[in-house]
């Protein structure tokens, strides 16, 4: 994928902000907007990988994947390149890992308008420092977004949600690898994938009856603890067990970084982008 | 007093004298990895805590030397190999497992435990830590974590880096924090992903916490040989285009099949070109219905001899087949090199086929053993050092290697890493634009730059003195 006119509008000067389609929040307000280029360039089944632009639309890639019996594990909604500025994982994070893990490679564009490759096309890569994972959940901060190479999956053959009064943890330990576990301080949602017999052999071992699908999930603050911590969790909540994101009604406590990760946090935005004009404003350690 | 001598005292007394030792042969000890390349430590200590270590660390940033951390020292890529004048920090001495959390199945462990005494020590609960190099009972969760090291069941749970949660380290200044947390999504950028793997570079790691991965309740291990390397290599893409991701899938040619069954007497087919090793976990349906699929996947392209392990004590003994491939070599000549590339799986018929091309035009015997199921190569070439001459051939054999895989579409390391032994093949892969954005990063956690110097990043993307190969190494 040619990133040149993508690289051209970014230019070397003056503050500039990007955008997919908004629905993690959008550009920084006031301030020049680009948007990175859209489409699948390929799409290799036998390798597990598929290379697009950053401002495809995770629907279209969902859509483009199934049609191969793949899927990533991207939440949906928005763009590919919105959901791993964000790096937020999807309700199914227990068993699909973290979309952390997913970006192999990556062109963006750095502060000074040019483009960089960080990581490679394969499906093992260790050469050179891992800037894919500095790069996801960075808010454009670093660089933005052009063209990546993610690392897909198999689709599941079958997939069904359960629900369970049984506690929770318990019911976490028994099964073999849940693809999602969610409680709300009452009721346990569990969602198996595999081959149908062993759904439903898992489930029957646990006593898990059928469910529709997952609760809905509060909206007013996407919490962040110790999985250890999710049992003596209290309030209007739906949290990922195993996991730690916790759905809840009130935004976390705001928890303090310590002076040597904000250090290392500002070297790093300095090194990368010296006059702070790639989204400026955005404070990554603030959660935005 | 040189620099060097009042290190050795500020360590003394920071550590005791039996901790810190600078006598010649104790030296020589701490050299080199198990790769081929040597440098110089000027001093080596052991220390036993975190305080202790972060002590080291500004004892040699007063002194403006470079440091080196190390653990077992059974890196290929000279990433362990002391930049001349170097103090070496081992972390051999700081193996205690902290903590285990069965239920969140997490453990914080210290980065001198060996890989294969965590999932020792954590079977109990069934649970185990996913990456598994083939020197897991020697290796140490430091290391793992400086190489973001692999491992044949790599290939379903992914290398190292998908298992670190956090990292208590200690910084190039001397500062001890947590990277990452226990929390899923920790405020920032991820910093535990760029520690882990940037080979010793940014810092130490004094405590690692890892994510522990499940016990599968049903495993199924099957050796498949084929009368051709294609049809064996070109199975294992069918078998990831049909959707099935096994646990691993390992790939061993006829000389390395010969090899291994001279030594362990495991009923290879020595007569197979190749033979692949596949290992399918999870729960009974699954497993039974991928079997069915690989087993007919590999028959629609030739398969000879497919070979279902029927209990644990079989399975063991394939296994032992593969990891003793390179014990088993001393029979053919006293000395390999190993490589370690990746390249796409689609890849693998064409590229294997060049480095036996190649091993014949540089006049070597090559064997290969390696995680095919993710296409990373493991070429050994194979030699006597005493050949005069053998050693140019070895190498310009390594570099064509490398170079095939690249412009396959693969990289340069899948596993091994950089270090000194791939230093400068980095351009191969990243232009210098690319390499200044890593350099930013480096710089970022250590300005310094006195954090293993001279190591994965080529001379033009760095601002310190350039640590040249020694004298008689092979890159």
């Amino acid at each position: 994928m040619d990133l040149s006119g993508f690289a051209d509008e970014v230019g070397a000067s003056g503050e500039v902000t990007i955008t997919g389609a908004a629905t993690r929040g959008g550009p920084v307000a006031g301030v020049r907007v680009v948007r990175p280029p859209t489409g699948i360039d390929w799409l290799r089944g036998d390798e597990m990988t598929v290379c697009c632009g950053a401002g495809t639309l995770v629907a279209d890639l969902d859509e483009a994947l199934a049609a191969v019996g793949q899927c990533v594990a991207i939440p949906p909604s928005g763009t590919v390149g919105g959901a791993l500025a964000v790096g937020r994982s999807g309700l199914r994070r227990l068993g699909y890992g973290p979309i952390r893990d997913i970006l192999l490679q990556a062109r963006y564009v750095s502060a000074a308008g040019e483009v960089v490759k960080a990581g490679g096309p394969t499906v093992k890569n260790v050469s050179g420092f891992d800037l894919c994972r500095l790069l996801v959940g960075s808010y454009g901060t670093l660089g933005f977004l052009g063209e990546v190479i993610l690392r897909t999956r198999p689709r599941a053959r079958f997939e069904q949600w359960f629900v369970t009064t049984a506690d929770p943890i318990e019911t976490f330990r028994r099964l073999y690898r849940p693809t999602s576990v969610l409680w709300d301080g009452t009721t346990t949602w569990v969602l198996l994938e595999g081959h149908p017999d062993d759904v439903a052999s898992s489930a029957a071992a646990c006593a898990l009856g059928e469910a529709d699908g997952p609760p809905d999930l509060p909206t007013g603050g996407r919490w962040s603890i110790s999985p250890s911590d999710v049992p003596a969790m209290r309030g209007t909540f739906v949290a990922e067990v195993g996991v730690g994101v916790v759905h809840h009604a009130d935004p976390q406590p705001a928890v303090e970084a310590s002076a040597a990760v904000v250090e290392l946090n500002r070297r790093i935005k300095h090194n990368f982008d010296p006059t702070g004009r790639l989204n400026p404003g955005v404070d990554v350690l603030a959660r935005p | 007093m040189t620099a060097t001598a009042t290190v050795v005292e500020e360590l003394r007394t920071a550590l005791g004298a039996a901790r810190v030792r600078d006598a010649g042969a104790e030296l020589s000890l701490y050299r080199r990895d198990a790769g081929h390349m040597a440098g110089v430590a000027a001093v080596v200590c052991f220390p036993v805590t975190t305080a202790e270590v972060a002590a080291c660390v500004r004892i040699t940033a007063s002194a403006g030397l470079p440091f080196v951390a190390r653990g077992s020292g059974t890196g290929l890529a000279g990433g362990a190999v002391p930049p001349d004048g170097a103090v070496v920090i081992s972390l051999t001495k700081m193996n205690r497992i902290r903590s285990v959390d069965p239920t969140a199945r997490r453990a914080w462990v210290e980065p001198g435990v060996l890989n294969l005494d965590l999932s020792r020590a954590v079977a109990v609960h069934d649970l185990h830590f996913a990456p598994d190099p083939s020197s897991q009972q020697t290796c140490t969760i430091g290391g793992n974590v400086a190489n973001n090291s692999g491992g044949p069941h790599c290939l379903a749970e992914g290398v190292t880096a998908s298992h670190i949660v956090a990292l208590e380290v200690v910084l190039p200044d001397g500062a001890v924090t947590v990277l990452g947390g226990e929390d899923p999504e920790p405020a920032g950028y991820d910093l535990r992903g760029a520690f882990v793997g940037s080979e010793g570079m940014c810092g130490i790691a004094t405590a690692i916490c890892v994510r522990l991965t499940q016990n599968p309740p049903v495993v199924r291990t099957m050796l498949l040989d084929f009368d051709d390397v294609e049809s064996g290599a070109s199975t294992v893409s069918d078998i990831i285009a049909a959707g099935i991701v096994p646990a691993a899938m390992e790939m061993m040619d006829r000389l390395c099949l010969q090899a291994v069954e001279a030594y362990i007497h495991a009923g290879l087919p020595v007569d197979a070109a190749t033979a692949l090793l596949i290992e399918v976990v999870g729960l009974r349906a699954a497993v039974d219905g991928a079997t069915e699929a690989i087993v007919a996947i590999a028959e629609r392209r030739g398969v000879g001899g497919v070979r279902i392990a029927a209990d644990e004590a079989e399975r063991a003994l394939l296994w032992k087949g593969r990891k003793s491939a390179f014990g088993a070599i001393a029979r053919i000549k006293p000395n390999y090199y190993l490589h370690d590339t990746v390249v796409p799986r689609r890849e693998l018929p064409g590229v294997l086929a060049q480095v036996y091309d190649i091993a014949a035009r540089f006049e070597l015997e090559v064997l290969n053993v390696f995680h095919a199921g993710d296409g990373n190569l493991h070429p050994l070439l194979l030699f006597d050092e005493r050949e005069p001459g053998v050693m140019e051939r070895v190498l310009a054999a390594g570099d064509a290697i490398v170079s095939a895989s690249v412009a396959a579409g693969g990289v340069l390391s899948g596993e091994h890493g950089i270090g000194l032994e791939k230093r400068d093949l980095m351009p191969l892969m990243f232009s210098a634009v690319d390499l200044d954005a890593q350099s930013a990063l480096r710089r970022a956690f250590d300005p310094d730059e006195r954090a293993n110097p001279g190591k994965v990043l080529p001379s033009p993307a760095r601002c310190a003195d350039v640590q040249s190969i020694p004298a008689g190494a092979w890159v």
